[in-house]
């Protein structure tokens, strides 16, 4: 299993559902980011201008998943920027602790061939785990 | 699961179907809406049907879809006392819903210049992903937007007095506490207001014909006067201010449904008991949100008032730019209904569905108490919308509830698949509708086939007696983000 995702086609009526795989937990949240910039805009035309660190934590994988991806959606709106490269550490103590740098640039219309606004993660089938091969899998829902 | 017919356009699936039902879900719907309707559907409206404290039916609009938690086209009422509020029965999108315009120009008048007017409404309203709006407000203002909305804009100047008798509510959901909503929320919400949004968010120039006219009498009292007359119809919400208010709270609700021992059957359906500190907080973001949602189609109202104004090259109050309403059709409220025999408040969550009281309810404002309220009702790009009245009956079957739109048929993959953007407005533009859209596979996903006819969605509510039909509204342009 490497790092990648899949959009899910027809998997629920109104938005954008995708699987991310990955090789380590970390590989899954890169996946993941790309894959939720990739439903709103070309991230093959996002130049790695601006670096945004971000750091999360939690005790269940799944929440800081959603909690990761939430915060990704934040930063869309809130400093206006998409993001094209993601760059996450994660380890496990007592909680999950992520430490990311993610790269983009402001967005802009007229270049990044915008597509749906993402609004918000759901929990509907959202799945995080571990395969029978040792990789990492999850499915996630978002809401446009 | 069994579904009884009740009447030609209600069916029932009684509690004994799933367990943890602890009322009958009811579904409006014509046979052929109820044959076409998504499982989905069935499945997320007994789902509902289990939540505490639900009173009498756990109901679905004949525009319902699948959605997250709830259906959309979900309506259901809670005791106040025990029942619980879920983020999950009101959408992301908090109050998100429809304001309609109207203006004393016919289609001979617009039709011309209509090009001009969509290129100047494109960029006095901006849409899709990342646009910021023209207003710039601090920390502090954006608090009076969160517990003021729509007095909020009209003291800036971004509207008419007399906006605020014509719209729900009056354009303020009290309650509304800036403390219990998080500084991301702020952070997104604070440049978007006077921005559209994407998905199926939009700006329509639509046309009130004579032969579309249902009630004429109605239809006067509206402010339609037929003849070809323009009207002009807006659709959206809070934008990324209520998507993480939505966000925020669905977190806390997870973990704060093992403390009060709640369990449901879907975690979209995170709830608490409205009562508890989280519920009270969450109904305080909510409210919040509701309120920078009306600011927003307020501040919406003013730009296309400047639009036309600029276009025609005429005073807004001159070409009759009056608001007609504006409704929520993603909110919880707290109404009086009468249970066992006596007056009852209770939390009536629609989420994808209008308020439809009757003439004479006090919450009507008085320009239309003695009619009903107006309901909005938006359909696809293609197909048309209508204006409806709301009924005294709606009061005692739907707890004063009916449809929002037309409903979705098929996922946006589907509908990307089956249409491409740049001949679906070719398509339209053919049929007399210009449309301008940020993204052209966001438009393909907007097709007229994606949806249900709207007039048989509007044609159930209207035989049941629920809400009337007052007139239909054709598009000749739109503005989709």
């Amino acid at each position: 299993m490497t790092q990648g995702y899949t959009f899910l086609e027809d998997r629920v009526i109104s938005d954008l559902a995708f699987e991310a795989t990955g090789d380590t937990p970390a590989e899954l949240f890169q996946a993941a980011g790309l894959a939720l910039f990739e439903g709103m805009a070309d991230t093959g035309r996002i130049q790695p201008r601006v670096r945004k660190e971000i750091r999360l934590k939690h005790a269940q994988i799944d929440q800081l998943l959603y909690d990761w991806l939430s915060e990704l959606i934040y930063l869309k709106d809130a400093a206006g920027l998409l993001f094209r490269e993601f760059s996450v550490q994660l380890d496990q103590n007592a909680e999950w602790n992520l430490i990311a740098t993610v790269r983009g640039e402001p967005i802009d219309p007229k270049r990044h061939a915008l597509r749906a606004d993402a609004k918000a993660v759901t929990y509907h089938q959202f799945e995080v785990g571990q395969t029978e091969t040792g990789g990492w899998k999850a499915r996630v829902v978002v809401d446009i | 699961m069994q579904i009884n017919k009740i009447t030609d356009y209600i069916w029932e699936i009684p509690p004994s179907e799933k367990e943890g039902m602890l009322v009958p879900a009811r579904i409006y719907a014509s046979e052929k809406l109820m044959k076409e309707m998504d499982s989905g559907v069935i499945e997320q409206i007994t789902n509902v049907a289990c939540l505490p404290g639900i009173q009498k039916y756990a109901l679905c609009m004949p525009d319902g879809h699948w959605g997250y938690g709830f259906p959309i086209g979900g309506v259901a009422a809670f005791s106040l006392q025990d029942g619980v509020i879920s983020p999950g029965g009101i959408g992301f999108d908090i109050n998100c819903g429809m304001r309609l315009i109207r203006t004393d120009l016919t289609a001979a008048d617009v039709k011309p210049r209509l090009k001009d007017l969509l290129n100047v409404l494109f960029n006095k309203v901006p849409a899709g992903v990342g646009a910021k709006g023209f207003v710039k407000i601090e920390r502090k203002e954006m608090a009076e937007v969160m517990t003021r909305g729509v007095n909020w804009c009209i003291k800036k100047g971004y509207g008419w007095a007399q906006d605020c008798d014509r719209i729900e509510g009056g354009g303020c959901l009290p309650g509304g506490d800036p403390s219990q909503v998080s500084s991301h929320a702020v952070e997104r919400g604070i440049g978007q207001l006077g921005t559209l949004g994407s998905g199926n968010h939009y700006i329509e120039i639509q046309v009130a014909s004579n032969e579309n006219i249902y009630d004429e009498k109605l239809a006067r009292a509206l402010g339609i006067f037929g003849r070809d007359q323009v009207v002009v119809m807006v659709h959206c919400g809070s934008r990324g201010f209520g998507h993480q208010i939505a966000t925020d709270y669905l977190r806390v609700f997870d973990s704060a449904m093992k403390k009060y021992g709640i369990t449901v059957r879907d975690r979209q359906l995170g709830c608490a008991p409205f009562r508890s500190p989280e519920g009270q907080a969450y109904y305080s973001a909510m409210a919040c949100a509701a309120n920078m949602a009306f600011a927003n189609r307020q501040v919406i109202t003013h730009r296309i008032r400047e639009a036309f104004s600029q276009v025609f090259n005429e005073d807004a109050e001159r070409l009759g730019l009056e608001t007609i309403y504006d409704v929520a059709h993603n909110v919880a409220k707290i109404e009086t209904y009468e249970i066992n025999g006596k007056p009852t408040e209770l939390l009536v969550h629609r989420k994808g569905s209008t308020r439809s009281f009757g003439p004479g309810r006090t919450e009507v404002p008085t320009l239309y108490r003695d009619w009903g309220q107006p309901v909005i009702v938006g359909g696809s790009m293609e197909t048309g919308s209508y204006l409806c009245i709301g009924t005294q009956k709606a009061e005692t079957e739907t707890f004063g509830s009916t449809m929002h739109g037309a409903g979705r048929t098929m996922s946006r993959t589907a509908a990307r698949r089956m249409v491409r953007g740049n001949d679906l407005q070719r398509r339209m533009e053919e049929h007399g509708i210009l449309v301008k859209a940020v993204s052209m596979s966001g438009l393909a996903e907007e097709a007229g086939t994606a949806y249900k006819n709207i007039s048989e969605v509007v044609d159930t509510m209207d035989a049941v007696g629920v809400s009337k039909k007052v007139v239909q509204l054709k598009p000749i342009g739109n503005i989709k983000g």
